[in-house]
């Protein structure tokens, strides 16, 4: 069974097409990163698929209709929407206590044990937290939740490299399982490579992009060309060229990676210039049409 | 939204998985509640903010006790009553009306704040309907204050009485009036019917409202609550030349004509003879305003649904 599934999933906001017909599927067990640029629609799209939003189309997540189904679906979804969520009165103790009372599936020793990692008291607020300690609080809760889905949006804005940094390596290494699947959406897309296993770009409400990361890395290749090859390797259509210390760097999409060896060193590119490669063809194809 | 889907245990979707524990709708709302008063502790330390200065007035006031004994016995037993009576009755009437104020800024501020700073999303998370949610903010206004209320206002009135007592003795004084003239135990039964028939009942759709603005206003809840009910008073004055939204109003505040008592609002708490429960609960205005609080907490929860954080 699929664990996210949606066909023609559209929503407006008055004039504003924030989701224009969007069709994806994931499969359980896989992280997806959902990126795009801000206003894309992203967390439209996550919003829908926690059911906190209305929606036209069709949209089935583990099995439910997050919109009237939600009571149930929320039992086995888990989400944290970003960094500043958690009421600023709420202390830690009492934020125990309270999933205790009302999750069934909350494991309270689990959370203990992850918290236990940390320098946050049990007596403390979170007002009194950094937001460094807010988000390690809030990942801690949601990991000692026994979800089969994960989505976080913007989870690691305003952090620093080193919390978030060890923020996805305790999702990785303490939460991710086959069983679970874990919906991402981020602009610190270099932290995340390695992290994800699916990719989707979205772009003005429509998915631009939608691999795994084993076909990202069959699919694009970044060329450092030789300056005599530039003209044989611009004649293979690069999506995106750029210049580094006087070099020709050029990203080239389904281009034959033995071929393209010839013409300099061919290496994975990161997911940063793909997108810039990607999303930004289209909006200067836009901005071309506007004109 | 539906509360039968809450209480009904609902099979693990993957079989490998052991069934979790179910937690019960009772739970949920237990938790729910408690989760308030965390949030707002203004619901129990104003009452009892408002009970500590009444205690250290009345203390500072019985230096005068034996002097305002010896005098009250010259007067008639009515004034006696009254004289000795009127600290108690002042109490009781200082400490509700600080909860009725509690509980006014609480319901606007219930389902607004959680919007405000973005909470709501936390809360959302988690497997607690929209329904729980607003019958937890409700029932704090409509049950825990006037239990809070008759809670602290009972143990403020036995302390007045135990330091007056203390007090008369000391200084020789027959204590016979005072206790004669101050059936504890009869006023609390009365204070307790008043809060729960005015304060839980009667008042139903002004919180109510209050929840509902509070819910749907994306700043200012205070005005919206206000303005619109002003409004409505100013066309119909204009329109008409009338004046029945603002006496139905006025009704509804003062406690209702022919209501729980019939000197309803003069809150003299020493006759049974002045309640009229049964003519309380048989009359239309109590029934029509809890249809109109269900309809406006029915709007609430549907808010709360709909609405996203501002």
């Amino acid at each position: 069974m699929a664990c996210i599934e949606a066909h023609g999933l559209r929503k407006t906001f008055g004039t504003t097409v924030a989701l224009d017909g969007v069709n994806l599927r994931v499969e359980e067990g896989r992280i997806l990163g959902l990126i795009g640029p801000n206003g894309a629609g992203k967390t439209t799209a996550l919003n829908a698929i926690l059911g906190l939003t209305q929606y036209q189309g069709e949209l089935k997540v583990l099995g439910r209709d997050p919109w009237t189904e939600r009571d149930l679906l929320v039992r086995d979804v888990c989400f944290i929407a970003d960094v500043a969520v958690l009421p600023r009165w709420l202390r830690v103790s009492q934020a125990l206590d309270y999933l205790a009372g009302v999750h069934p599936r909350f494991d309270r020793a689990k959370a203990e044990g992850f918290l236990a990692k940390t320098n946050i008291m049990r007596t403390s607020k979170v007002r009194e937290l950094s937001k460094g300690m807010v988000v390690q609080l809030h990942l801690a809760l949601v990991m000692a939740i026994d979800a089969k889905l994960l989505v976080l949006d913007e989870p690691t804005l305003g952090l620093d490299i080193l919390y978030r940094k060890q923020f996805y390596d305790s999702l990785l290494n303490d939460y991710f399982d086959c069983s679970r699947t874990i919906v991402v959406t981020t602009h610190q897309v270099e932290e995340v490579q390695h992290v994800l296993t699916d990719l989707m770009f979205i772009n003005r409400g429509r998915i631009v992009l939608d691999c795994s990361m084993e076909e990202f890395e069959r699919r694009y290749v970044e060329l450092t060309v030789h300056p005599e090859q530039v003209a044989a390797a611009r004649a293979l259509k690069p999506i995106l060229e750029r210049q580094v210390f006087g070099r020709g760097i050029l990203l080239f999409d389904q281009v034959d990676r033995q071929q393209l060896a010839s013409l300099g060193e061919v290496r994975t590119p990161s997911i940063a210039d793909v997108f810039v490669g990607v999303i930004g063809n289209q909006a200067g194809q836009a901005q071309g049409a506007a004109r | 939204m539906n509360p039968q889907s809450n209480a009904m245990p609902e099979a693990p979707l993957d079989s490998q998985v052991p069934a979790p524990a179910v937690i019960s709708a009772t739970r949920r709302m237990y938790w729910s509640v408690r989760r308030e008063l965390w949030e707002s502790r203004s619901i129990y330390i104003a009452p009892l903010a408002v009970a500590a200065l009444i205690l250290v007035g009345f203390l500072i006031s019985t230096v005068h006790l034996p002097d305002k004994m010896r005098g009250a016995l010259a007067l008639n037993p009515m004034q006696q009553h009254e004289l000795i009576q009127q600290p108690y009755n002042f109490a009781a009437l200082l400490i509700m009306g600080t909860t009725f104020i509690v509980a006014v800024f609480y319901c606007l501020d219930a389902l607004y704040g959680e919007r405000r700073d973005r909470s709501i999303l936390f809360w959302k998370s988690l497997p607690v309907s929209d329904l729980t949610t607003v019958l937890s903010k409700a029932s704090i206004p409509l049950v825990i204050l006037p239990l809070v209320t008759f809670a602290i206002t009972v143990v403020t009135q036995w302390i007045m009485l135990l330091l007056s007592t203390a007090v008369l003795l000391g200084s020789g004084v027959s204590v016979a009036p005072l206790w004669s003239h101050l059936p504890l135990w009869h006023m609390s039964l009365m204070l307790l019917y008043h809060l729960l028939a005015i304060h839980g009942l009667w008042y139903a759709p002004i919180f109510g409202w209050l929840l509902l603005v509070s819910g749907w206003a994306r700043r200012a809840p205070f005005l919206w609550a206000g303005l619109p009910l002003l409004a409505i008073g100013v066309v119909e004055k204009i329109a008409f030349n009338t004046a029945h939204f603002a006496a139905m109003l006025g009704n509804r505040i003062g406690g209702g004509s022919g209501g729980a008592a019939s000197t309803a609002g003069s809150m003299s708490m020493d006759s049974l003879t002045q309640l009229a429960p049964v003519q309380f609960l048989i009359s239309p205005g109590l029934w029509i305003g809890l249809a109109i609080t269900a309809a406006f907490l029915a709007a609430a929860v549907r808010l709360r649904r709909y609405r996203e954080p501002i």
